[in-house]
């Protein structure tokens, strides 16, 4: 059976793109799954650094197009995972390296080796964009509650629905406290303003610095708050009903454990 | 306590300011119309309206969303009373009566596609 292939894309930078495929990805794994992570942000190589596996990189995904090596030789396996690996992307090359058709080719060749493919897209909604939104079958936009990436993410999801592209929204770093006090957009405001179906909601906690800066995906440490968070995104995208906490809670408990509980 | 001294000083939270500010700016990127343009458009559409009913202007809702491949703009428009003597041929615009006595708000949503607008 073929993999179901998920571009992550956002428009704007800076809003997590990258770590929220990276732990996405890594919770898929952990449930199981054969996951391949496609790093689309050619000449901006990251998803192997926010992975913690830039030592290990021999190839890239345009020596594969090139046919300069086998797509499986270009493959790295994550050996802190049973079925985790990543294609990555060139580093030194330029985003026109690779074609919409090239990069459909390599992500339905992927599909036959996973039952996962997450693509991680660069942002902006030029060449790099379309080319990683090309292989894919299905979209996950990741934005932030700021009115910027909100309106970015717009743009990104009107292209989308062009492709016809089946898409859902990951809210990232929301301070459950500053929506409280009504000084910022709450996940039900961003999902109004974008028409859009949640995904998930993932809190805004420095504890994502700390593991981002040591390579390690949060799923792995057991101890971790934003573990069970990553871990509710990939039972809803396998197509389980795992409800949403309410992150705008007023009461003390759920302000002590606001972020806890959120997801 | 801010969201108290807010209230007390007639502040807006800047959460809602957002919101309301993305609201107009999406409306004008989708439409390819300046903001100025649709407050306008608005503000015509609810000028010929309210000479028929009238209507509580600060509850006024105008937006645009994607439908069925299409653009549609929702307006919900509280109304508070009728004007019984105006009608197509009153152009003087004053010959309302009061509203009836113990009218109750009415909601009406209205959805025009303005295929024009699609893109």
């Amino acid at each position: 059976m073929s993999a179901r292939k998920i571009v992550f894309t956002s428009g704007k930078g800076g809003v997590g793109k990258t770590t929220t495929t990276v732990n996405v990805g890594a919770a898929l794994a952990k449930r199981g799954h054969r996951v391949i992570l496609v790093d689309a942000d050619i000449g901006l190589r990251n998803l192997d650094l926010v992975l913690g596996l830039e030592k290990r990189i021999v190839f890239d995904i345009v020596e594969v197009v090139e046919e300069r090596c086998q797509l499986r030789q270009a493959l790295i396996k994550d050996k802190r995972f049973e079925s985790l690996s990543i294609l990555p992307a060139a580093q030194t090359r330029d985003k026109d390296a690779v074609t919409e058709d090239q990069m459909r080719k390599v992500m339905d060749d992927l599909a036959e080796m996973a039952d996962y493919v997450l693509i991680d897209c660069p942002a902006g909604i030029e060449g790099g964009f379309r080319n990683a939104i090309a292989g894919a079958s299905e979209a996950v936009v990741v934005t932030t509650p700021e009115v910027s990436a909100i309106r970015d993410a717009d743009r990104v999801i009107g292209k989308l629905s062009d492709r016809s592209l089946p898409m859902r929204l990951i809210v990232n770093r929301i301070r459950p406290e500053m929506v409280r006090t009504g000084d910022m957009l709450s996940v039900d405001d961003v999902c109004e303003i974008l028409s859009a179906e949640l995904l998930g909601i993932v809190p805004d906690d420095e504890e994502i610095i700390d593991t981002t800066n040591r390579g390690e995906p949060v799923v792995l440490d057991e101890t971790t708050r934003l573990r069970v968070i990553y871990d509710k995104i990939a039972r809803r995208l396998e197509g389980e009903l795992v409800p949403f906490t309410n992150l705008d809670t007023t009461g003390f408990f759920g302000r002590l454990f606001g972020a806890l509980k959120a997801g | 306590m801010v969201e108290f001294f807010n209230r007390i000083f007639g502040r807006q939270n800047s959460g809602a300011t957002a919101k309301e500010r993305l609201r107009l700016v999406l409306m004008s990127d989708h439409l390819s119309l300046a903001p100025e343009m649709i407050e306008a458009m608005k503000r015509d559409l609810l000028d010929v309206i309210s000479k028929y009913v009238q209507l509580d202007r600060d509850k006024v809702d105008v937006h645009f969303e994607n439908q069925d491949d299409a653009l549609a703009m929702l307006a919900n428009i509280p109304i508070t009373g009728v004007n019984r003597n105006s009608g197509p041929k009153d152009d003087s615009g004053t010959g309302s009566t009061p509203p009836q006595s113990g009218s109750t708000s009415k909601k009406k949503r209205k959805s025009t596609n303005t295929p024009a607008a699609a893109t």
